[in-house]
C-alpha cells in the first residue's frame, strides 16, 4: 500500500520532467526576484548598519533563502483540488482505495522534489554566484535547514490543501485562492523579514502558521538563530504541522457528506 | 459599434454568472485589495525604517504607487489572461472561438472581463490624491488629460506583455508557469529604478518595460524632472509593445492546429 503512494511522488516527478522547459525561465525569474529585492534593501539600508536585526549581509542571505526555498515549498495543490471538486471528478477519486488527501501531499512532494533539483539548485548557484550571500559553513545548520525546509513544504502543502477543499463550501474559490497566495507570501516574511513589521502586527504573526513556512527557517539560516533557538523553530513548526491536521481531517469528512457535483 | 454591443452583451452575462456565487464576488474584490494592499504595506514597512528610498520621500513612493494602480486596475478588468493554456488550448475552446466572427483575441478579453478590479483603479486614484495633497502638488490643466493617456499607454504595455506571453502558449503544449511569476516582477516597476543596478534598470525600462506602468509616468505628475523624457516616451513605448502582443498573437494563432480532443 505505502508503494502505492510513492509511485505517486515518481509519477508527478516524471510528469515535471516532460514540462522542464518551464523550469529554466523560471530559474531567471526567480534570481530577478532575488536581485531586484536586494536592491532594494540596499537602498533601505543606505548607510544604516543594521535593520531589525538583520545586518545587510544577512539580509541578502535571507532574501536568497527565502525565494529558494518558496521554490521548493510552492505547489498548486489549491487549484488542482479546486478543480477536481468544480469538475466531479474529486467523486472518482473518492472512492478509489486511497486517501485523497494524502495522494494530493504526495504528488505535492514530487513536484517539490522536482522544483528542488530543478529550479532550487541552479537558481541558489546563480544566486551565490551574483550576489554576496553568505552561507553557514558548519554541516549541522545544513541539515537543520533541509529538515525545516521539509516541515515548510509540509505547513505551505496543507495550508493549500484547506483551501482547495473549502471549494466544496463556496462553490467557487478563486477569489480564496488569490488571497491565501497573498496572504502566505506576505506573512510568511518573504517579502518583508517579521521583525520589520509593526510591533502589534509581528505579535499577531507569532500566532500564525505563515512565519513557519520562510520566517522561521531563513532566520536559522542567516545565523540569526542559533542553538537552542533552532530546536525552538523547528518545535513551532512540528505544532503546525500537527495543528493543521486538525482542520484538514475536519474538511475531509465533512466533505465527503457534502459532496454535489455542479455538472460535469 | 458591433464590438461595443458585444461588450455590453458579455457584461450582462458577467452579472448574470456573478449572481450566481455573490459571495465570492466580494471575496475576489478583497482578494484584489489584499494583494495591493501587501505592497502597500512594504513601502509602509520601508519608511518605518528610513527616510528616503533612493532620493525619494515616503509620499513620492506612495503617490508612485497610487499611479501604478490605476492602469493595473484597468488591465486586470479587461485583459485578463490567467489559466488561458488550461481553458483555451488543452481543452480545446480555442476552436469556438475561431469559428466566430469577432476577432479571436477581443473575444478571450470578453470572455473574462473582470470588472471587480476596477475598485483598485479607484483606491489607487484615492491614494494619489491623498498623497498628492500631502505633497502639495499643483492641479495643473494638463493632469487629467496627462492623466488618461498615460494609463491608456500602460494599460497597451500590459496587454503588450501579456499578450506575447501568452502567445507562447501556441508553441509550446505545456502549461506556462511564466504568468504568475511576471505579477511579481511587474510591481518592481513602482520604485525609484535608480536604485537598481544597470542591468535591472534596462531590463526593467527597454525588455520588459514595467517602469512605464510606474515610475516614469508618475514622475510628470510629482515634477521630477529628470525622468520626463522617460514619462514622455509611454505612449510611444505602450505602442510598440502592443503591436509586439498583437503581432506575436496574430503569428501564433496562424500555427495553432487544435489540441485533438
Amino acid at each position: 500500500m505505502l508503494g502505492a503512494y510513492f509511485d505517486f511522488i515518481r509519477i508527478r516527478f516524471l510528469t515535471m520532467l516532460a514540462y522542464r522547459v518551464n523550469y529554466y525561465s523560471g530559474i531567471l525569474i526567480y534570481t530577478l526576484n532575488i536581485g531586484v529585492n536586494y536592491f532594494t534593501w540596499r537602498a533601505i539600508y543606505g548607510d544604516g548598519q543594521s535593520l531589525g536585526g538583520f545586518t545587510g549581509a544577512q539580509m541578502t542571505t535571507y532574501v536568497a533563502v527565502s525565494w529558494m526555498a518558496r521554490a521548493f515549498y510552492f505547489n498548486n495543490l489549491d487549484r488542482e483540488i479546486s478543480t477536481d471538486i468544480r469538475d466531479g471528478s474529486i467523486a472518482i477519486q473518492f472512492i478509489r482505495p486511497y486517501n485523497y488527501v494524502l495522494v494530493k501531499m504526495m504528488q505535492g512532494l514530487g513536484e517539490g522534489l522536482f522544483r528542488f533539483m530543478m529550479l532550487m539548485i541552479p537558481g541558489m548557484v546563480i544566486a551565490i554566484l551574483l550576489f554576496p550571500v553568505q552561507l553557514p559553513t558548519e554541516p549541522s545548520a545544513w541539515a537543520g535547514f533541509l529538515v525545516m525546509l521539509f516541515f515548510s513544504f509540509l505547513i505551505s502543502s496543507q495550508i493549500n490543501i484547506i483551501t482547495g477543499l473549502s471549494a466544496f463550501f463556496v462553490e467557487n474559490n478563486e477569489g480564496m485562492m488569490r488571497m491565501k497566495r497573498v496572504v502566505v507570501d506576505l506573512f510568511s516574511g518573504l517579502i518583508v523579514p517579521i521583525t520589520l513589521f509593526p510591533d502589534w502586527l509581528a505579535s499577531v504573526l507569532k500566532l500564525l502558521p505563515f512565519q513557519a513556512i520562510t520566517y522561521l527557517p531563513g532566520s536559522v539560516f542567516t545565523g540569526r538563530v542559533q542553538g537552542v533557538g533552532i530546536w525552538n523553530v523547528l518545535g513551532i513548526q512540528v505544532i503546525w504541522f500537527l495543528l493543521l491536521l486538525i482542520p484538514i481531517v475536519w474538511l475531509y469528512h465533512a466533505a465527503r457528506k457534502r459532496l454535489f457535483v455542479q455538472g460535469g | 459599434m458591433y464590438y461595443l454591443g458585444l461588450l455590453i452583451e458579455y457584461l450582462k452575462n458577467y452579472m448574470k454568472t456573478r449572481l450566481t456565487y455573490r459571495a465570492d464576488f466580494w471575496v475576489e474584490v478583497i482578494s484584489d485589495l489584499l494583494f495591493q494592499a501587501t505592497n502597500f504595506i512594504f513601502i509602509m514597512v520601508i519608511f518605518m525604517h528610513t527616510d528616503s528610498l533612493g532620493g525619494w520621500n515616503q509620499n513620492e513612493v506612495v503617490f508612485v504607487y497610487g499611479f501604478f494602480m490605476v492602469p493595473f486596475g484597468v488591465f486586470s478588468c479587461f485583459v485578463n489572461m490567467w489559466g488561458f493554456s488550461e481553458r483555451y488550448i488543452v481543452k480545446g475552446e480555442m476552436d469556438r472561438i475561431l469559428t466566430r466572427p469577432a476577432h479571436n483575441l477581443f473575444q478571450i478579453f470578453l470572455e473574462n472581463v473582470d470588472p471587480p478590479a476596477l475598485f483598485g483603479s479607484v483606491i489607487g486614484l484615492i491614494i494619489m490624491g491623498i498623497s498628492g495633497s500631502n505633497l502639495g502638488l499643483p492641479f495643473e490643466w494638463w493632469t487629467l488629460p496627462m492623466l488618461i493617456l498615460l494609463t491608456l499607454s500602460a494599460v497597451a504595455i500590459y496587454t503588450g506583455i501579456y499578450t506575447t506571453l501568452t502567445s507562447l502558449s501556441f508553441y509550446s503544449d505545456a502549461p506556462t508557469g511564466i504568468l504568475p511569476l511576471m505579477y511579481n516582477i511587474q510591481t518592481y516597476g513602482r520604485y525609484p529604478v535608480t536604485i537598481y543596478n544597470r542591468a535591472i534598470q534596462v531590463l526593467l525600462t527597454w525588455i520588459i518595460p514595467f517602469a512605464f506602468v510606474g515610475i516614469y509616468p508618475a514622475a510628470l505628475f510629482l515634477h521630477r524632472d529628470e525622468m520626463r523624457t522617460m514619462a514622455l516616451l509611454t505612449p510611444l513605448v505602450g505602442a510598440v509593445f502592443l503591436s509586439i502582443g498583437l503581432m506575436a498573437w496574430s503569428y501564433g494563432v496562424k500555427r495553432y492546429k487544435g489540441a485533438g480532443s
